[in-house]
């Protein structure tokens, strides 16, 4: 069963769950996600990439690897769309990950001008995957848009923070009819595993790997917990207690009696 | 122990000597320090009045060891926690700073540390700030670029492998007028994917115009916030005007520069007041104006050409490493420059606490990046220089040393769309 189980995004299907965010890049950082994390997907920072640097990021990334650039940077849809075809003319594929930021201070994703984007890149045969606010409306819209999947925030990036929006999450997978992406936040394995067990359908995670003191272990770390959730999400968890306790004698016994 | 800034230069004619010793001595021949002078724009803000406000009320001996304990464990670092770690009974928890400090900047920029390079096209200035080493009075040797000179010079800092360039001028409208650094930013744009610019203060709509140029960038140092000492720093000029010198920043953002950078210069005055006000300038800015991006640095007063005595007096690099873990744990999103002002070891430890930037290939002089990278005898005239620098490390050497200490060099991160 577990060989069926595919990410799909863009009529392109991935095996591995775990997608490699950009920002805090090294070479070494590339080599444990995908050697150890099962990386099949990275995020590339379109204005890092566009440089003359001694080491260029693309020379590094494996063949069978995706590209994700991203448009990070951008402040409004018009730089966004601007960015993402300039990624397309360097040869970075037609994956696009939309990341407009108008706030320096919290990084926040602006859901109205990311839906903007979402339309104009959508139609030009980008497969769109917006990073978003976790907000049931905007998601709707994106999905008008024509995105390939939704990006909701678990928390501020870079902030290891964990599920903060959860709830809001939760009503994104369970409302939205495309993969949800659960991106930024991720701090530990063990919330990865949670945000899989919840029905998302990947985790992106950048920080939380580029800061650990052991790289390969906690990457491998990342994708045992990718794994975990998601098969615990597929085999349908059973009886699980959020608070208190049930009755043992059912409530509604009297209408048998 | 107070600087000794005055110096004479026995190529000044009778009547220079005159006026120079008048207005050393003598502050009501000085102009008004607050008032605006002709074609300076005055825009409508309330950030001076907040930043001011609380640095006029700060007194930092009521911190107590508690109020900086109790800072190190909020989780968000209030301005009332920033003025704890900011006095000096934050000093004996100095590592604990840091440690809270790395941590901040490891969150928000991971490992990575900015590379870029200073490129001064002209060092003449019209005004006498007694501790700069371009001050009109200073026998130093003269020089402007021109635009030959110029891409002569960027081409030398292109082909090390820079991406990042920060054009400086001396503060003079006539020698080194708006369009000749418009021009300068065209030409930079060839080669560097940034520019930056550190110059006189202008007006928005200038702003603007050099925006259109290619420059996105804009660091004022307002040198000192305390305008009482200010006043008898800045003795003549432009840049004796400390209110429109203040507003900078904000007309350059109203100018669609995407970013400000805001320093005060640690030595010239209180720089435990000096610090908060750098800081707050930046915080209530970024309230205002939250898509832009914001930096600071901190630099540290350095001998100049003919008085070798200036220093930072008390801001020893303990205090300098305790204003920048306090600046990463106030603002951790805030990008922080250490110039080349600092020694080697220094910035190879501040790196990896809270700076996010460094300059390479330094130099403060004017159209000698050839002679000082290859070595080559010079051929035309140079420049002196603004100050002596301590850091003299080249782009190649600052690259593998910064990968040497586990991070990983950045030369751009921005595009122009």
């Amino acid at each position: 069963m577990e060989n069926n189980d595919k990410l799909v995004l863009g009529g392109k299907e991935f095996s591995s769950r775990f997608i490699l965010g950009s920002g805090k890049y090294s070479l070494s950082l590339i080599e444990a996600a995908v050697k150890y994390a099962g990386a099949e997907i990275i995020t590339l920072a379109v204005r890092r990439a566009n440089t003359k640097e001694h080491e260029n990021i693309l020379d590094y990334i494996p063949d069978n690897v995706t590209l994700l650039p991203n448009t990070s940077g951008a402040r409004n849809a018009e730089e966004a769309v601007r960015i993402a075809r300039l990624a397309r003319e360097l040869g970075c594929g037609n994956f696009v990950k939309i990341e407009i930021m108008r706030d320096s201070k919290y990084l926040l994703p602006d859901n109205n001008e990311t839906i903007k984007a979402t339309e104009i890149l959508s139609k030009e045969d980008f497969v769109v995957l917006p990073y978003m606010y976790p907000d049931l409306y905007s998601a709707r819209e994106l999905v008008n848009a024509g995105a390939a999947a939704v990006m909701p925030l678990a928390s501020p990036i870079g902030s290891n923070k964990g599920l903060a929006t959860k709830e809001f999450i939760q009503i994104l997978i369970d409302e939205i009819d495309l993969p949800v992406i659960v991106d930024a936040g991720i701090g530990r394995p063990s919330q990865a595993c949670e945000a899989m067990e919840m029905g998302a359908a990947a985790i992106m995670s950048n920080t939380a790997l580029a800061t650990a003191g052991d790289l390969p272990m906690m990457a491998a770390a990342f994708r045992a917990a990718v794994e975990a959730g998601r098969k615990a999400y597929l085999a349908k968890p059973g009886r699980v207690l959020t608070r208190g306790a049930s009755a043992s004698d059912p409530l509604t016994g009297f209408l048998h009696n | 122990m107070e600087n000794s800034f005055f110096v004479d230069s026995e190529k000044l004619s009778a009547a220079a000597l005159e006026k120079k010793h008048r207005l050393e001595n003598d502050p009501s021949s000085r102009k008004d320090h607050m008032e605006y002078m002709e074609g300076m724009e005055i825009i409508r803000s309330d950030i001076c009045e907040k930043v001011m406000s609380q640095v006029n009320e700060y007194d930092y001996s009521r911190y107590s060891a508690r109020d900086v304990v109790a800072a190190l464990e909020h989780e968000t670092c209030s301005i009332e926690d920033f003025k704890a770690l900011l006095s000096p009974a934050a000093e004996p928890y100095l590592e604990r700073m840091a440690q809270k400090a790395k941590a901040e900047t490891v969150k928000h920029f991971g490992n990575t540390v900015y590379l870029f390079t200073p490129l001064y096209i002209a060092n003449y200035c019209e005004n006498y700030c007694v501790y700069c080493g371009f001050n009109c009075y200073n026998d130093i040797r003269r020089m402007k670029l021109n635009m030959e000179q110029i891409e002569h010079e960027m081409k030398v800092i292109s082909d090390s492998g820079m991406e990042e360039i920060l054009i400086l001028t001396g503060e003079s409208r006539s020698k080194s007028s708006v369009e000749y650094i418009g021009e300068a930013c065209k030409l930079a744009r060839k080669y560097f994917r940034m520019v930056g610019l550190e110059i006189y203060p202008v007006n928005t709509d200038e702003y603007k115009y050099l925006h259109e140029c290619g420059a996105d960038y804009v660091t004022v140092f307002q040198e000192t916030y305390d305008t009482d000492k200010y006043e008898t720093l800045h003795l003549l000029g432009h840049k004796r005007v400390w209110p429109y010198r203040f507003d900078s920043q904000e007309r350059a953002l109203m100018g669609g520069m995407r970013g400000a950078g805001f320093s005060a210069l640690l030595g010239l005055s209180d720089f435990r007041k000096d610090a908060l006000a750098s800081a707050l300038h930046v915080y209530y800015l970024q309230r205002k104006y939250p898509h832009a991006e914001m930096s600071l640095s901190c630099p540290r007063l350095r001998p100049i050409i003919n008085n070798d005595k200036i220093n930072p007096l008390d801001v020893h690099e303990t205090q300098l490493c305790q204003v920048l873990c306090a600046y990463r744990i106030f603002m951790p999103y805030v990008g922080i420059t250490v110039s080349s002002r600092e020694s080697e070891s220094f910035r190879n430890g501040i790196v990896k606490i809270a700076a996010t930037k460094i300059s390479a290939g330094v130099s403060t002089g004017i159209g000698d990046h050839e002679s000082k990278y290859s070595g080559k005898e010079s051929d035309g005239a140079e420049g002196d220089e603004q100050f002596e620098i301590n850091d003299d490390r080249s782009f190649d050497k600052m690259y593998k040393d910064m990968s040497a200490e586990g991070l990983q060099p950045v030369l751009n991160d921005y595009l122009y769309v």
